[in-house]
């Protein structure tokens, strides 16, 4: 009668053990939820763009259809080549390629030189004219559309580049932002320079642009993402559909073609794909100039 | 040379650093802004555009007739909307992702952290082009999963009911994850010792978040909050491309209102003074938020 009872003791200890390796490999409840709900949310927040991206390849009228198709049934370029042959997206492409890329480095020169000297420069009046133009943050720059809109008029700008340019070629928040990033540099290291004898010009080519690098990459994806995107003001001071950028351009076509939703789509692909590689590239320096840009308020 | 005039020439020298810069920027916004100001109190129209001596002063006539113009407040109306509705969505969402982000148990952050944040560098026209589509009511995916859960189809864009609450939806989707991204940096600099300390007291997940992160993250939350009411304000790319304003004016915001005045119509003295009434309610929205935060940081 004694004798089993040691053997269901340790046949008892072994599963209690065993339960305990089984807790150990299984995740806890709390972190399946955790991962789950981010699952979730990454799914919500991706698959409008995946969808894009596939209904891109089907076929014209695929995608009209109950259930709504997920892949391609028979994957096509169709769409592309109709948008680059006939409503001519190749153009608008190009368009925006080269606004946001000279908007861009425009903006670097004047942004970069101006940042730098609010922080280390002494001038008269530097600090009433840093809160100025704090202040003049709050003003939305939708104001400023309709006498601007004017003044290109005047100066022959409307309906040309320059037109969609010249009102994103310096900006307060990137002064500011590279201000704050070089309030770091050592004075020493400027002063040293100066009694070495190398003329400002020198010491801000030799020694502050290469120790702002990284404020000067993260500012030009910023504005590179910012003039790419842009819709309104593009939208206002171009008439003329050869100048049109991509998300001028897709709008109107989106009007014209309500109907053929894997056209609109590839076009969609074209328009925002360029600023995802670009984003993906420099992930790094984007975030980083967003927590920056965040203290601004 | 001296020391004295070496600093003098340094002096100039720092102006021509600026100088470029502020030139843009007084040339082509703070002038246009103070501009605007001016051409509100005046009636240009398309015949001012073709000649400026049809232009006549008229005072605050502008700004007394649009508030007693029925759209202009159909638009005023749709903004609060967008702005109340779509400002405290949007702020659950950002910071529902960065709790979730943040917690010890997430695993794969960067990839997580990466595919919440990507809506926010897409382009508004190509991605209001897709959910579009996405609202279809025949063959959009949302009526088809809410069908799947027995709602009847709903027209999102065709239906006045339904329209801004369509673009509210979207409008959460494309902006929360600027928000998460600055929202979890600020968790991320909440002490360790606080949750620790709250723990050993025997404090409840809720408990905590309760009593250490809602406090510790609050003036972030505030500086957030602020800019994202200032930015939902100028809603104007995504009824511009969903609906048009439409249907029956639902989704017409106060910036569309002012592009189809000033750029449809040429009423541009009109489309000033819309310009100006926009910029004067986000100032007074901003000042009172700024207030109540800082009476709130007092009373703690």
């Amino acid at each position: 009668m004694t004798a089993p009872a040691p053997a269901r003791r340790v046949r008892g200890t072994t599963a209690h053990a065993a339960a305990l390796d089984m807790r150990a490999l299984l995740p806890r409840p709390a972190a399946v939820a955790v991962n789950g709900l981010l699952i979730g949310a990454a799914a919500i927040a991706l698959f409008p763009l995946l969808w894009m991206l596939a209904a891109s390849f089907m076929v014209p009228g695929e995608a009209s259809a109950y259930p709504p198709p997920l892949l391609p049934a028979h994957p096509t370029l169709a769409n592309y080549r109709e948008l680059f042959a006939r409503a001519g997206i190749g153009r608008y492409l190009a368009n925006s390629v080269l606004l946001a890329v000279a908007a861009t480095a425009l903006s670097l020169v004047f942004n970069v030189m101006a940042g730098y000297a609010f922080a280390k420069l002494r001038f008269k009046g530097r600090e009433q004219l840093f809160k100025l133009m704090l202040g003049a943050l709050v003003i939305p720059g939708q104001v400023a559309m309709v006498p601007l809109f004017l003044l290109l008029k005047q100066l022959g700008l409307v309906n040309t580049y320059g037109g969609v340019i010249v009102p994103a070629l310096a900006s307060i928040f990137g002064i500011f932002l590279v201000r704050q990033y070089a309030l770091s540099i050592p004075d020493d290291l400027l002063e040293a320079a100066r009694i070495d004898g190398a003329s400002e010009w020198r010491i801000f080519r030799a020694i502050v642009v290469p120790l702002l690098s990284p404020i000067i990459v993260t500012l030009a994806v910023f504005t590179l993402l910012g003039t790419w995107n842009d819709f309104m003001w593009p939208l206002i001071v171009l008439s003329d559909q050869h100048l049109y950028t991509l998300p001028v351009a897709l709008a109107s076509l989106s009007r014209e073609h309500v109907q053929d939703n894997e056209l609109m789509m590839a076009g969609s692909v074209l328009t925002t794909l360029p600023v995802l590689i670009v984003f993906l590239a420099l992930q790094r320096y984007y975030m980083q100039g967003l927590m920056m840009g965040a203290v601004k308020g | 040379m001296t020391r004295e005039r070496r600093s003098a020439g340094r002096r100039h020298v720092a102006w021509w650093f600026v100088a470029p810069a502020l030139f843009v920027i007084g040339v082509f916004f703070v002038l246009p802004v103070i501009a605007a100001l001016a051409m509100s109190l005046t009636d240009f129209d398309i015949y001012a555009l073709a000649d400026l001596s049809n232009l006549r002063i008229v005072g605050l006539r502008n700004y007394v007739e649009l508030l007693q113009r029925p759209l202009f407040w159909t638009a005023l109306g749709n903004t609060l909307y967008f702005v109340a509705v779509g400002v405290p969505l949007s702020l659950a969402a950002s910071l529902g992702a960065a709790l979730l982000l943040n917690s010890r148990l997430a695993r794969f952050q960067p990839f997580f952290r990466t595919a919440l944040f990507a809506p926010v560098v897409t382009t508004v026209v190509a991605v209001a082009v897709i959910w579009r589509y996405l609202l279809g009511t025949r063959y959009g995916f949302i009526n088809y999963a809410l069908g799947a859960l027995g709602v009847p189809p709903i027209d999102w864009l065709g239906d006045p009911r339904f329209a801004m609450p369509a673009i509210i939806l979207f409008a959460v989707w494309k902006n929360f994850g600027y928000n998460m991204i600055i929202l979890l940096a600020g968790l991320q600099n909440i002490p360790h010792e606080l949750y620790e300390a709250a723990r050993i007291d025997g404090a409840s997940a809720f408990a905590q978040f309760r009593f250490v992160t809602l406090p510790m993250l609050a003036p972030i939350l505030a500086i957030v909050g602020i800019l994202t009411v200032a930015g939902y304000f100028q809603l104007f790319a995504e009824p511009y491309v969903m609906t048009q304003g439409g249907p029956l004016q639902s989704t017409l915001s106060v910036l569309y209102f002012m592009y189809e005045e000033g750029f449809k119509w040429w009423n541009l003295g009109n489309a000033s003074a819309v310009a100006f009434l926009l910029f004067l309610l986000i100032f007074a929205v901003t000042l009172v938020q700024t207030r109540v935060v800082r009476r709130g940081a007092f009373a703690q």
